[in-house]
């Protein structure tokens, strides 16, 4: 598990932003994954996804390392931010948005 | 066995005493929930740690014997 928690913060840290979902951006194999990549298309940032289906360790240990205990998650910049619907909400209040800029996210180019 | 919707509500308010809890059938399954809670203990708190604290009511049973719940927390007004 220490292995795993060792590769989900080099994961975190080496990407602005970092998407833990199940299936892929262009095939999501759930509604809140489906939802969270929607969100981060809408912000046009430049994301990272891991497919935790693909990934067993990962799928597992994601979830102590954030103490969260589902799928999808978002980081920014290394921090946890939450799952697809504080997603929502943020980005429903314009908070998403704001801390993508805050935090100087690159844009999809 | 999924979770009932009274069972839903019964974890959170034995979790979250005082709490508010509204559910809606997402897909007319009984599988799929959407839960606004409303609860003093939210107050000062970030969405995050507002979020683990309705989670918590679940124990290990989220994501899994409780399979897709969408929640938004709010506070008391």
């Amino acid at each position: 598990m220490a292995d795993t928690h060792a590769r989900i913060s080099d994961l975190v840290t080496s990407n602005d932003v970092v998407l833990f979902m199940k299936g892929t951006p262009l095939f999501p194999q759930c509604g809140f994954s489906s939802r969270a990549v929607a969100i981060l298309d809408h912000c046009g940032v430049a994301y990272e996804s891991v497919d935790v289906l693909q990934d067993m360790e990962i799928r597992q240990g994601i979830k102590s390392f954030s103490d969260w205990p589902t799928i999808p998650q978002l980081y920014v910049k290394g921090e946890f931010v939450g799952g697809s619907d504080i997603m929502m909400e943020m980005f429903e209040a314009g908070e998403l948005q704001q801390l993508l800029n805050e935090q100087g996210v690159a844009k999809v180019s | 066995m999924p979770m009932t919707a009274q069972a839903i509500e019964e974890a959170i308010l034995a979790a979250l005493p005082g709490a508010t809890v509204e559910l809606t059938d997402l897909a007319g399954d009984n599988d799929h929930w959407a839960a606004t809670v409303t609860a003093p203990q939210f107050v000062g708190k970030s969405r995050v740690a507002q979020h683990k604290l309705v989670y918590a009511a679940f124990g290990g049973r989220m994501g899994g014997e409780l399979h897709a719940l969408q929640v938004t927390t709010r506070t008391p007004t």
